[in-house]
């Protein structure tokens, strides 16, 4: 067999940026979290936003720092392994990356060294100011990127000149016809995800009887949050498919298992999807159903993958799973926040074992969800990185042979798997530890004593 | 044609470089140096623990600016540079998450330790081939880059990664002294010393070797009146050089560090004079490898808005950590 840079490429990014997305996926949503504490304690000055906040910052810290640092590895990624998609679409995105790089990066690292040292050394409100900066960094972050990824799927405002795009009109470019859609879908990807591990915490906590109070506000919030947004995201996600099947029917086709067009279009719940062949195997259909949900119509229709030549299809399996796991968590998310809302309601939530276990279970699952809802769109984009246009094999640099990319593959793959494994277990250290009472003042000098002991205690006394 | 931005990105990405090279220089210095140091490490790590992840960051504006502005230019020369980037990027990720994660497991403290340490050396010693790659110029078919990931193996580029190695020591040295007291102070001025010599031997190096091997090169800064016009980047280079003796081996604490700046604004501006107009060396010029004129224009806008903010609040960042470092404020 031989190593074909084309696909070791794709590998190696897969492999990249699904570590990354889980920085981003929990990080927007906590630094929004934790914006509204500092909000909270500045307002009331109640102690217990400030311990909560404490200990969601030291967590975010780690995560953040993983995220810089894995992040740094993928404007690079363009560069050195899709170089004649650069060459071909660097007057469009890379200035949405680039402000990507400018508004985001900057503010949330510039403001980050404040919210994470500066507790002792600002007031109160320019600690508040620099969480809230940071947040809205992390959402600017998310705005420039989706726009780049939405306009590689659904591209307008551009001249093809050459074999290269050329950009036309900037607010079509920004503005494409799935970005909005994917905006809206992914930022609350993230923040559910991030509710779902402040619950699954706070219930972790609180089966153990540590930081009570700490634990049932994080809970309470978190179920607050969910109870809207849950819902909010289903609508969302159903905008987001019948924006698919305008733009993007191939995708919605693979995703939906469809080879034939047929009418009335039935669900297919389950299958053995076989692209040589182009048939579902084994398949569970409901009647009509999926001409209603993807059309919102009785007898609407959609088109199945045999309308397009056979090297113009996406592969079926991965899209058409990835996606039934993505719905399938959110109908279970939809339980959790709903059944917590009821035991809260009939005042039992506290003491339901069974529940604060759930919790804790499903606190992993918008991980789980994120990376599904991501191979959904990116696979079922397949074979094209610019939709339609420009094709995956035709973007990879020229210059490198499939052993080179195996190497550097391999090194990614032992580098990350150092690192992920041990950011994790650290991270769950820190959870472990729980709430402070108190800001723990020195306890970081493992190897030594503070420089000025005196004046330290002074300062410390003063505040 | 409207405007040529040409010039001005030009002047835009090589302030982004310098900034880069300067600022995370500085913290990569420190983190070599931390393999080294006696006494209290932790100082070595909390004296860069609230700036690191900002310096870093201007790599990624330094890479998006190349993008950005010279697309054809990041199109050719980062995939010629594979592997070093890849290390490079290896050994940063490294050193980034060894500042998180070395605080908290006794039992890996070192090779946490080593990690930040060895990242630090590893990163700094690819970006020196990175640099003398460059100098040497790429193999270029139309629009790509068609040597071999390996092209970067030669002794000029294993120089530069010295030399590199040595300068990023210097920052590092020149920021412990203006950050430091005492016994360690003493310790990072005899650090400072040892890599200023090395990298007064290594910029000799690399003055001769370059237009011994790039006739071009060579016409530019001995031809007539070049030579004349020219001479002052050398003679400044040298009073530099010794204005920086004097500091490290006298009581100045914020010299050494504004001197090992100057050191490396005059190489920089020296390679600038050697390669110039070149981004692609030698084949692209700056103009040539430009991006359109609406995709400059179109982020230009935002950077000039952009640039004065980020600047004003890593400025107050720097002030707010100023002074003496404390062995209190750094990773829990």
């Amino acid at each position: 067999m031989t190593l074909d840079p084309v696909l070791l490429s794709r590998l190696q990014w897969a492999w990249v940026i699904a570590w990354h997305i889980l920085l981003p996926a929990f990080t927007v949503g906590l630094a929004s979290y934790i914006a509204v504490l500092e909000g909270l304690y500045f307002f009331t000055g109640r102690e217990i936003w400030f311990r909560i906040s404490g200990f969601w910052t030291r967590i975010f810290a780690v995560s953040f720092g993983m995220g810089v640092v894995s992040g740094i590895i993928m404007p690079f990624q363009f560069g050195t392994n899709w170089s004649r998609f650069t060459d071909a679409t660097a007057d469009v995105l890379s200035p949405l990356m680039a402000y990507e790089g400018l508004m985001a990066f900057f503010l949330e690292a510039s403001f980050l060294g404040v919210l994470l040292f500066g507790r002792r050394l600002v007031p109160t409100w320019a600690h508040f100011f620099a969480a809230v900066m940071v947040a809205v960094g992390t959402l600017f972050s998310s705005f420039w990127i989706l726009a780049t990824n939405s306009w590689m799927q659904t591209p307008q405002g551009y001249s093809f000149v050459n074999g290269r795009f050329e950009p036309v009109d900037w607010i079509a470019i920004v503005f494409n016809p799935s970005f909005p859609y994917r905006l809206l879908h992914n930022v609350t990807a993230f923040y559910i995800t991030t509710a779902f591990v402040v619950l699954g915490v706070g219930a972790w906590l609180l089966r153990r009887a540590r930081a009570v109070e700490e634990a049932r506000t994080m809970m309470r919030m978190a179920l607050d949050l969910l109870i809207l947004i849950v819902p909010l995201q289903m609508f969302l996600g159903d905008q987001h498919g019948l924006n698919t099947l305008e733009y993007q029917p191939a995708k919605l086709a693979a995703i939906e298992g469809r080879y034939d067009t047929v009418q009335p279009v039935p669900l297919t719940l389950f299958g053995i999807p076989d692209d040589d062949a182009a048939t579902m195997r084994a398949a569970i259909d409901i009647p009509d159903l999926g001409g209603l949900i993807l059309t919102h119509s009785w007898n609407g229709t959609i088109k199945g993958l045999k309308e397009w030549p056979p090297d113009q299809r996406p592969p079926v399996a991965p899209p058409f799973f990835a996606f039934r796991i993505m719905v399938g968590i959110a109908f279970i998310m939809l339980f959790v926040a709903a059944a917590g809302q009821v035991l809260r309601l009939r005042g039992r939530l506290w003491g339901c074992v069974w529940f604060l276990r759930l919790a804790q279970a499903v606190a992993p699952l918008g991980f789980v969800a994120v990376i599904a809802g991501w191979i959904t769109t990116e696979i079922g984009r397949q074979p094209w990185t610019v939709y339609g246009l420009l094709r995956t094999a035709d973007s990879v640099s020229p210059s490198l042979t499939g052993a080179d990319v195996a190497l550097s593959l391999a090194l990614y793959v032992m580098v990350y798997l150092i690192m992920f494994p041990t950011g994790i277990a650290f991270m769950a250290g820190l959870v472990r530890r729980g709430p402070q009472q108190e800001e723990p003042q020195f306890e970081s000098i493992e190897s030594g004593r503070p420089n000025r002991p005196f004046e330290t205690a002074a300062r410390t006394g003063a505040e | 044609m409207v405007l040529d931005l040409v010039p001005l990105w030009t002047i835009l990405l090589g302030l982004a470089v310098f900034y880069y090279v300067v600022f995370d220089g500085f913290d990569l210095g420190v983190g070599m140096l931390y393999g080294l140091a006696p006494g209290d490490r932790s100082l070595l790590m909390n004296s860069v623990a609230p700036v690191w992840d900002g310096n870093e960051t201007w790599l990624v504006f330094g890479g998006l600016g190349l993008l950005t502005a010279f697309p054809l230019a990041f199109a050719i020369i980062i995939p010629a540079l594979y592997f070093p980037i890849l290390i490079m990027l290896l050994a940063l990720v490294f050193r980034g998450v060894a500042f998180e994660f070395r605080f908290k497991r006794p039992a890996l403290r070192r090779f946490w330790d080593g990690a930040f340490c060895g990242g630090s050396l590893v990163a700094t010693f690819a970006q020196g081939i990175v640099l003398g790659t460059f100098i040497q110029g790429f193999k270029v078919d139309g629009r790509h880059f068609t040597g071999t990931s390996f092209d970067w193996v030669t002794p000029f580029a294993l120089l530069t990664g010295l030399a590199l190695v040595f300068g990023y020591g210097l920052l590092g040295a020149a920021w412990l002294v203006l950050k430091t007291e005492g016994d360690l102070q003493e310790w990072a001025r005899r650090a400072g010393r040892v890599c200023l010599i090395a990298v007064l031997i290594a910029i000799l190096a690399v003055s001769i070797w370059t237009p011994l091997t790039n006739v071009e090169i060579s016409r530019r800064w001995f031809g007539w009146p070049n030579i004349a016009l020219l001479s002052p980047v050398p003679i400044v280079t040298a009073l530099i050089a010794f204005a920086e003796w004097y500091a490290l081996t006298h009581r100045h604490e914020l010299t050494p560090f504004l001197g090992a700046i100057g050191l490396f604004l005059m190489s920089y501006v020296g390679i600038a004079i050697s390669l110039w107009p070149m981004i692609v060396p030698f084949h692209y010029s700056l103009w040539q490898a430009a991006s359109s004129e609406s995709t400059q224009a179109f982020i230009l806008i935002g950077t000039l808005f952009l640039l004065p903010v980020i600047l004003m609040y890593t400025a107050w960042s720097y002030w707010v950590f100023r002074g003496k470092v404390r062995a209190d404020i750094g990773y829990h």
